[in-house]
């Protein structure tokens, strides 16, 4: 199995938010760290996209491509900053 | 309009019976590894299996428990929901008829829970009568951790995000609740051959 | 209108492959013709989707291995024996054949020859694709500062851009050190063993220079690297790192 980080998803973080967002942070509403969206663990080899702390583990964004359409949930983070027009 | 690379076909090169194949898969010889997660270090003599929300009380049975039940060994064909399916894959483990036989209910759904925090519903109807199994073998050696080991859940007859990696229990309900990735629109029910991959199909 | 791409929007275009570069027996470098281009900085990376007639789609993220100044896209990859996207890039695809690109994309992982700190690479494997494009690109705007690479590799036969790195090696301030983990001492007359903390102490850059630091490569390697090199002194803040998947330790 292969774990990723934020960066090897940063298309699709741009396709779904419209702009860039690996530079962006983000804070765990589980364990309260605050990281960059490229640190992200991400767990790509599965029906969705789904991206973790790096530090707790606890589930922070999950992505779901359905007939083309991407379906965001970013509930794990307590705040996340938005995306920047490079 | 689609644009088609040439030559490109994906990872089908098994050749197989299409009647064996649902709808929109392809045959994979290899056994891709799928994960949401790290994967969790259960060692097999910690590892316990319980049922919870029943009349009765929750029941847990511990590794070796597990193990001095009846098992059987399986061959079916699996189905993966990102379009890869392995025909004749071997199994050994305990019917869920047998651990479900100790325990009183009239709940009709249950949910799968696993270490690390998965979860996935079922309806009991797909859980009994000989079609789900507790499988702690793979081609007739202990399962991987990467594959669910010790023990993970086995439904062959839904898409395989039903067969939980690192099944610790099921908890049994009265009404439907959605498991993890039927929460994100993954279809409830999951039958490959009705190709029920998202909510709605 | 179908087809067009709004300014700024990240949308799929078709690239024809114009060149092909056998870089070693699993790994190759692709140069794509785009109609449209943005341009990009060193460090980033492209997605590709490849799209079977029976509409079937696979997709994969790529660092970038030209530089921001070259006249083309260039990518490298290498075949994962298990992959579904890289045996096609590697074995398959012709000089003349489309596939659909979309970016650049990603802001963490790129140096600009405009910072004037010195830089400290270090790569495992297939993880020296990023650094090809940042060192092409000192080179190529006249930056002066010290950019030191450290690359493992397992032998020679998997090394990627020895020619290149030979011929940038000592210009301008690069400088590149490579070390074989699985080569004999007879074939191999430079440095030996893995990216361990004795091999950083003497050849990276003193934490006292405060380099900006990029860490690229399999999970595990990007996680030894980027802790040793905190132990050693790095600023975790200076520390950049891209983890992928990539053949095991390298």
């Amino acid at each position: 199995m292969t774990t990723f980080d934020g960066n090897a998803i940063a298309g699709t973080l741009n396709a779904v938010f419209g702009g860039e967002m690996t530079t962006a942070s983000g804070t765990c509403a589980s364990c309260g760290a605050t990281e960059l969206l490229a640190q992200l663990r991400v767990y790509r080899d599965a029906p969705g996209v789904v991206a973790r702390c790096e530090h707790c583990d606890a589930i922070l964004m999950v992505i779901v491509e359905k007939r083309g359409i991407a379906c965001v949930d970013v509930s794990g983070f307590a705040a996340l900053e938005e995306p920047t027009q490079l | 309009m689609m644009a088609f690379t040439r030559n490109f076909h994906g990872k089908r090169r098994a050749e197989a019976d299409p009647a064996r194949v649902p709808p929109g898969q392809y045959v994979t010889p290899g056994f891709p590894v799928l994960s949401a997660g790290p994967t969790p270090k259960v060692v097999a003599g910690d590892w316990t299996f319980t049922v919870r929300g029943a009349a009765t009380s929750p029941v847990t049975w511990t590794w070796e428990a597990m193990r001095a039940l009846p098992a059987e060994s399986i061959t079916v064909d699996i189905h993966c929901v990102t379009k890869w399916s392995k025909l004749d894959t071997s199994w050994t483990g305990v019917s869920l008829d047998i651990l479900l036989d100790s325990v009183e209910t009239r709940a009709g759904y249950a949910v799968a829970f696993s270490e690390g925090g998965y979860t996935t519903n079922l309806p009991m109807a797909d859980l009994t009568g000989g079609k789900a199994w507790l499988v702690h073998e793979f081609g007739g050696a202990p399962l991987e951790p990467e594959h669910g080991g010790p023990v993970r859940l086995l439904v062959p007859h839904l898409y395989f995000w039903k067969s939980a990696k690192w099944v610790r229990g099921l908890e049994l309900r009265e009404q439907n609740e959605p498991g993890f990735w039927e929460r994100y629109g993954y279809h409830d029910y999951g039958d490959p051959w009705r190709e029920q991959r998202y909510a709605g199909d | 209108m179908a087809g067009t791409a709004l300014r700024g929007r990240l949308t799929w275009q078709q690239a024809t492959v114009t060149g092909l570069v056998a870089e070693t027996s699993n790994t190759r470098s692709i140069v794509f013709d785009l109609p449209d281009w943005p341009g990009h900085r060193a460090g980033q990376h492209v997605d590709v989707r490849l799209t079977a007639e029976d509409g079937y789609q696979a997709e994969r993220s790529y660092s970038i291995a030209s530089a921001p100044e070259d006249p083309h896209v260039v990518l490298t990859v290498e075949r994962l024996d298990d992959g579904e996207v890289s045996p096609y890039l590697v074995d398959e695809l012709r000089i003349g054949d489309e596939v659909e690109l979309r970016g650049p994309v990603g802001g963490h992982f790129v140096w600009e020859s405009t910072c004037d700190s010195p830089v400290l690479l270090v790569a495992g494997g297939s993880g020296v694709v990023p650094f090809r494009s940042m060192l092409r690109h000192h080179a190529a705007a006249g930056s002066t500062v010290p950019m030191r690479l450290l690359y493992s590799a397992r032998s020679r036969e998997t090394l990627i851009y020895a020619d290149e790195f030979t011929r940038l090696g000592g210009r301008g301030g690069i400088d590149i050190r490579v070390t074989l983990t699985r080569e004999n001492p007879g074939t191999w007359p430079g440095e030996r063993g893995r990216i361990d903390r004795d091999f950083l102490t003497r050849t990276g850059l003193p934490p006292a220079e405060e380099p900006l630091v990029y860490v690229c490569g399999p999970t595990a390697f990007v996680e030894t690297v980027a802790n040793t090199l905190v132990d050693l002194g790095h600023g975790p803040g200076r520390i950049r790192t891209e983890r992928f998947g990539g053949t095991g330790t390298p």
